[in-house]
């Protein structure tokens, strides 16, 4: 038995993991219309290769991606692309994004897909491309690109890969149910991931109230002799890569860095069968598993679903019940976010649509003052001081939130969830983490401004001391001339003086 | 022997600290206190003027004006002494740090009215202190005023961005945690 | 000599801090001399913090004037491109009071960008010289633009041009520029709850 660890602070949340009843996965009926953003992921959105009126097949590519540190996207069924246009994506910003629109016809055709002959004797440049390719993204909900995080080279030699199915969040069961149902796929695209960032122990992470998705990985691990599957201790929020991290090696990942920095990879289940179906089936992204669930759904459950499906559609098809519906939630009660336009369309990293009651999730209480009782710094699982951030927050004292390690923030909630005066303290977070950010982007164009200005300043002084070199190299050089006896000016008077003296004497 | 130099230093840092118990010192106090970087930067110029200023004063005094029987001058020769520490200190101050010194401003050169520098130096010779006890006195009274400016700072850094009425806010809020402070240091008492 | 000093006290007094003026004074020219000040640093720090603009708005011929200005002692808040978070940052670097825009020098705007209508560009590279930053490209009878990513906003081309066909529009954040906003639910007024309640039914 693998020994395990436990992180700094923590909650114990209600779970209501039963009520989307995990470890059954059903098909979402196919919509009319899918609405693909280009942006699914962090990073450069991704530019459209297809013109409104052209026919596309399941598994073509309709979006290339844009540079490092992107993407592309897929359609997932046949139809015509009947639109390109900005629409309303699930962001928290409720602003609006590129979406292609697509038609569907129905026939659900699809391009021929050709995975890898054997993947082991691939380069790891050449499957890194093949997940590229594939529109792979972090589908835990992330969205980080696939292909570039375990590409990334930090100096270090990777030693574990650690397949994260911890879900800590309340109400999501994709990842239980994509285990119990999927388990062999996850073993083969965690195998590959393995090889492919040369990771020496495989970690197959399940929380202990996952006990059939544990025994169903445990049975699909037995034959690779690297994997192990290690259960540990319910606790929100293990789930996060540093938290996880911590928990299973008991290192910790350093403050503004990554688990590559120490030799570690967190992926999600989704992520590795994803990895699966793109090197050994060919397939790219076209669909998810998504847990619909809440009290105003009458079938909750896990649904297999197109990316692009509208919110509405899938809600539907889980039976729901407008009038008994508070907010729809994209995304987990604690981390996710409320969606206003029940048109926006599911996208790579919905791994939960939750529609509770008023009753169910209650509006959140008036903020009240702050007591200092300090019992964020007790839950908060990244060991930063909740308290002394959310003061600087509402001071906007820059200096003081980056000594206090604001971007380490993994903005799990925790600590607004045991704050007893009912204090948004993530919110203040967030919005902080976002002007710090603009700070240091204005920072960098001022520094671009002033080196510009400098170099001009430079060029023009230089180009005045060439003209100024000149005239005076010029005046030297005449009266050089002047000197030498060779003055065209005085040889030019004495011609017409010879001339003038010439034409008297005739 | 060193037991008694321990008790000196106990005694003028914390029990008959200069600033919260004897009550000298109190502009930079206030003034320089409102961010940490700068208290650090005021208490390190302060901890080197008086430090250098007990002994020299000290020195001054033992074998100048009392061989010359010049004894009432020494209110004068103590100020030029301390004037001149202070000078050569905003000197320094101004080659390693010009920030500090542009932030410090006026403060720098009020060290020379400090009425804790000047105390030190004559309550070095109130209570008949040799060298060795002049300079762990000055070196104590110092160390005292460090410990005080750099933990007031620290609070009023919090103070800046906490929920304080708008009657309290600045400077009058700032005299109530150092009434409240002061009143804590009254604890020390009899402690040596 | 010495025995008239010695013998009267006033002239010893005297003698005696002059003595020690002398030994001071000296020590302390050769500390002046030894630790003397080349450059200034300090104006380097704050034209870190200004924007970069080069629009002349302060007053200043450019930033770096401007930023020499605030270390002989001149008021932080004559920048309109730096806006309330350039004062707040030199207020904490200098440990002053930050001060309000002063209105004076212009107003806080959105940050903008210079715009070229092309058709009606005559090629007289007035703006290519008048560009603090080089951002417009271009030369003699040949189409000038702007590259928008070096362009401050400073609107100094817009005066030399003959044919006025430069625009100041807005410069768009998309969705991968936005982020949260504080939360407002700060209510200094009230100290208590049911305080908050009262409000809350007048609101």
């Amino acid at each position: 038995m693998r020994q395990i660890f436990d992180i700094h602070g923590g909650i114990h949340l209600p779970e209501r993991k039963n009520m989307s009843n995990p470890g059954w996965v059903n098909d979402c009926d196919m919509p009319s219309k899918l609405f693909l953003p280009v942006t699914q992921h962090i990073g450069a959105p991704a530019r459209p290769v297809v013109k409104v009126g052209d026919t596309v097949l399941g598994g073509q590519m309709i979006a290339e991606a844009q540079g490092p540190i992107s993407v592309p996207v897929h359609a997932p069924s046949s139809g015509t692309v009947t639109a390109i246009e900005a629409r309303a994506v699930p962001h928290a910003s409720g602003l609006t994004d590129t979406c292609i629109e697509i038609s569907l016809d129905g026939k659900d055709e699809w391009v021929g897909c050709e995975g890898l002959v054997n993947w082991r004797d691939e380069t790891k440049a050449a499957l890194l491309e093949c997940v590229r390719l594939a529109g792979i993204t972090g589908l835990g909900g992330a969205g980080f690109p696939t292909a570039v995080k375990i590409g990334s080279d930090r100096g270090r030699d990777i030693h574990t890969l650690i397949i994260n199915g911890t879900e800590c969040e309340p109400y999501i069961t994709a990842d239980d149910t994509v285990m119990q149902c999927f388990a062999q796929e996850i073993v083969e695209g965690a195998e590959i991931l393995a090889h492919m960032v040369g990771a020496e122990t495989l970690l197959l992470a399940v929380e202990d109230n996952k006990p059939e998705a544990a025994d169903a990985m445990r049975q699909a691990a037995e034959a690779l002799e690297i994997a192990e599957v290690v259960t540990f201790p319910t606790k929100y929020p293990s789930g996060g890569e540093k938290q996880l991290i911590e928990i299973l090696l008991n290192a910790q990942v350093p403050s503004g860095g990554i688990p590559a920095d120490i030799g570690v990879i967190c992926q999600n289940p989704n992520t590795a069968i994803a990895v699966r179906d793109a090197l050994i089936d060919g397939k790219p992204v076209t669909h998810r598993v998504t847990t619909v669930t809440g009290m105003s759904v009458k079938e909750p459950g896990n649904r297999r679903v197109m990316l692009g499906t509208p919110i509405r559609a899938l809600l539907e098809n889980a039976g729901f019940d407008a009038d008994s519906a508070d907010r729809i939630i994209h995304g987990g009660p604690m981390m996710g976010f409320a969606v206003t336009d029940l048109d926006m369309p599911v996208v790579k990293i919905t791994n939960c649509v939750l529609a509770p009651t008023r009753s169910e999730i209650s509006p959140p209480q008036p903020q009240q003052a702050c007591i200092r009782c300090g019992v964020c710094a007790e839950a908060c699982p990244a060991s930063l001081l909740p308290q002394q951030l959310y003061w600087y927050a509402r001071a906007k004292d820059q200096e003081q939130l980056e000594r206090h390690n604001l971007m380490d923030c993994i903005e799990c909630g925790a600590c607004a969830y045991v704050c007893p005066s009912h204090i948004p303290l993530v919110q203040y977070y967030r919005s902080a983490k976002g002007s710090l950010r603009e700070t240091v982007k204005e920072r960098a164009r001022s520094d671009n401004s002033r080196a510009r200005f400098e170099a001009r300043q430079e060029r023009l002084e230089r180009e005045a001391a060439a003209r100024e070199a000149k005239r005076a190299a010029r005046k030297a050089a005449a009266e050089a001339r002047v000197k030498a006896g060779d003055d065209p000016v005085q040889a030019a008077i004495e011609r017409a003086k010879a001339k003038k003296a010439q034409q008297r004497a005739e | 022997m060193l037991g008694d130099f321990a008790v000196l230093l106990i005694a003028a840092v914390l029990v008959n600290n200069f600033v919260l118990v004897q009550f000298l010192g109190l502009c930079p106090f206030m003034g320089v206190s409102n961010k940490l970087d700068t208290a650090i930067g005021m208490s390190a110029a302060t901890t080197f003027v008086l430090t250098l200023a007990s002994v020299c004063s000290f020195l001054i005094y033992r074998y100048l004006l009392e061989p010359l029987d010049l004894i009432y001058l020494r209110t004068m020769s103590f100020i030029l002494v301390i004037a001149v520490v202070v000078q050569f200190t905003e000197i320094v101050v101004r080659k390693t740090s010009p920030l500090l010194h542009r932030v410090l401003g006026v403060y720098l050169p009020l060290i020379t009215t400090n009425c804790a520098v000047l105390g030190v130096a004559l309550l070095n010779i109130n209570q008949a202190h040799n060298f060795m006890e002049s300079l762990v006195y000055g070196l104590g009274a110092a160390l005292g005023f460090s410990l005080v400016i750099v933990l007031f700072a620290a609070m009023r850094e919090r103070l800046v961005v906490a929920d304080v009425p708008e009657p309290f806010q600045g400077a009058a809020i700032g005299m109530i945690t150092a009434g409240l402070a002061s009143l804590a240091f009254m604890g020390f008492a009899g402690l040596v | 000599m010495l025995d008239i000093i010695f013998g009267n006290p006033s002239l010893l007094a005297l003698a005696a801090l002059v003595g020690i003026a002398i030994v001071f004074g000296a020590l302390l020219g050769f500390a002046a001399d030894r630790f003397e000040v080349e450059g200034n640093p300090l104006s380097d720090q704050i034209n870190a913090i200004l924007p970069q603009t080069q629009c002349g708005q302060c007053g200043y011929p450019g930033c770096r004037p401007y930023a020499e200005a605030i270390t002989d002692g001149d008021s932080i808040n004559k920048c309109p491109p730096g806006g309330e978070d350039t004062i707040q940052a030199l207020a904490n670097l200098l440990d002053v009071e930050p001060e309000p825009l002063d209105v004076e020098h212009g107003v806080e705007a959105e940050p903008t960008v210079a715009y070229i209508r092309e058709d009606e560009c005559i090629g007289c590279t007035k703006c290519i010289q008048a560009c603090p930053v080089d951002a417009i490209l271009g030369a003699s009878k040949l189409m000038h633009t702007v590259i928008i990513d070096e362009c401050t906003g400073c609107d100094l081309c817009v005066e030399p041009c003959p044919v006025d066909c430069i625009d100041m529009i807005t410069r768009e954040g998309g969705i991968q520029d936005w982020y949260w906003p504080l939360p407002d639910g700060q209510n200094r007024k009230s100290l208590i709850t049911t305080d908050r309640g009262a409000e809350q039914a007048a609101a």
